[in-house]
């Protein structure tokens, strides 16, 4: 067991590598697969050294409804930017900084959010805090910061914390 | 139809390309050229692939997806430089 | 079953058209440095979004076959958005903000960008 995690130290970005690499040749055959796997085995195994621990997901059935609910936000948010780009005034507008306070702890939970966070409503994250306890994010218009957070805190960080922690 | 409708999507992009020009050449911040490159990337991106459904052939999708990849290398180096003085420590 | 294609086709290729222009409009239009982060990485992911989702559309009807590369591009695009957008973000923060113009961090006392080790610029000169 030691053994197989020394040569495959990351088994699910192997996989992901071999399909990303079948994608790219866009066709199949033996051929593809075999380097495609050759490739996703190289690829984690050389670069071993700069990620040693796994990132552990404990819900992985969470992560479908994740993305559901995220790529429907994502054409939310750009009828939203779009309806506030062409329709109202910069004078209208009241652009604003919030904080949010994150639970999360692991780094790729915190990555995630605040991917996701920059690809939904009217919001883009800035910033992180010194030692990674709060996210800084910019509202495009937000009359009241204080539900934007709350937003995020239930709809996103919410689900991740299920998924991630 | 469908050769309006690329038609138009060309002109779209085309003018977006050159609205993200205007910015890059007369702003006067740093980080707003280097957004303006990043918008003129992905909608170069764009232009290519309509460029490859006009023309039916699959062959501009490689340059497409290369030129995903340079742009998004390109930005973070540019971004990189300003906030680190270096972009390879 | 063709002319139903054709016409998807062109809705999709019209509507990113649009949002890829919006986004780009936006860039120009609105008047401070932060809000002009909004415009480009969501109205133009949606654009190129649209009009990738057509080529994919259009490669069915033309070549009867599932082309992968749309799916590919479209994902990188994805992905890499709001890892530019927080790089230019941090750009604007250093250069244009100081940690009184921002709202507090909390507990950490300083965002990340501000927090910048003087030892660690002697090392980068050197």
């Amino acid at each position: 067991m030691t053994f197989l995690r020394r040569l495959l130290p990351h088994p699910y970005l192997t996989l992901l590598l071999t399909v990303t690499w079948l994608m790219l040749v866009n066709g199949w055959s033996l051929n593809s697969l075999v380097f495609g796997f050759l490739l996703g085995w190289l690829i984690p195994f050389v670069t071993r050294a700069y990620w040693p621990q796994q990132p552990r997901v404990r819900a992985p059935l969470k992560i479908i409804e994740y993305i559901l609910v995220v790529f429907y936000d994502i054409v939310v948010a750009n009828i939203e930017v779009a309806r506030i780009v062409l329709f109202k005034s910069n004078a209208n507008r009241t652009p604003a900084w919030v904080t949010i306070p994150l639970d999360l702890r692991t780094p790729e939970a915190i990555t995630v959010l605040a991917g996701t966070i920059t690809m939904t409503p009217g919001t883009v994250s800035a910033d992180v805090s010194a030692e990674g306890h709060a996210l800084l994010v910019h509202c495009l218009d937000a009359p009241n910061p204080e539900a934007v957070r709350d937003d995020i805190k239930t709809r996103y960080e919410a689900r991740l914390k299920e998924i991630f922690e | 139809m469908m050769v309006y409708a690329l038609t138009f999507a060309f002109g779209c992009f085309a003018l977006a390309m050159l609205m993200n020009l205007y910015k890059v050449v007369f702003s006067d911040q740093v980080a707003d050229r280097i957004l303006a490159l990043d918008t003129m990337f992905i909608n170069a991106i764009a232009v290519m692939v309509l460029y490859g459904m006009y023309l039916g052939t699959e062959v501009y999708f490689e340059a497409a997806m290369i030129i995903a990849m340079l742009g998004f290398v390109s930005t973070v180096a540019y971004a990189r430089f300003i906030l680190r003085g270096n972009i390879i420590e | 079953m063709d002319q139903f294609l054709e016409i998807t086709v062109s809705v999709f290729l019209v509507v990113g058209g649009v949002f890829g222009l919006i986004g780009s409009f936006g860039l120009i239009k609105l008047n401070d440095p932060m809000s002009r982060l909004h415009g480009p990485t969501k109205a133009s992911t949606l654009g190129l979004g649209g009009v990738l989702l057509a080529s994919m559309l259009h490669s069915i009807l033309a070549e009867h076959h599932v082309s992968f590369h749309e799916i590919m591009i479209t994902l990188f695009v994805l992905l890499t958005a709001p890892i530019t957008a927080n790089f230019i973000a941090k750009v604007h923060i250093h250069r244009h903000e100081t940690p009184k113009s921002l709202p507090d961090a909390g507990s950490d006392k300083l965002w990340a960008t501000h927090d910048i080790v003087p030892d660690d610029r002697a090392t980068d000169e050197a």
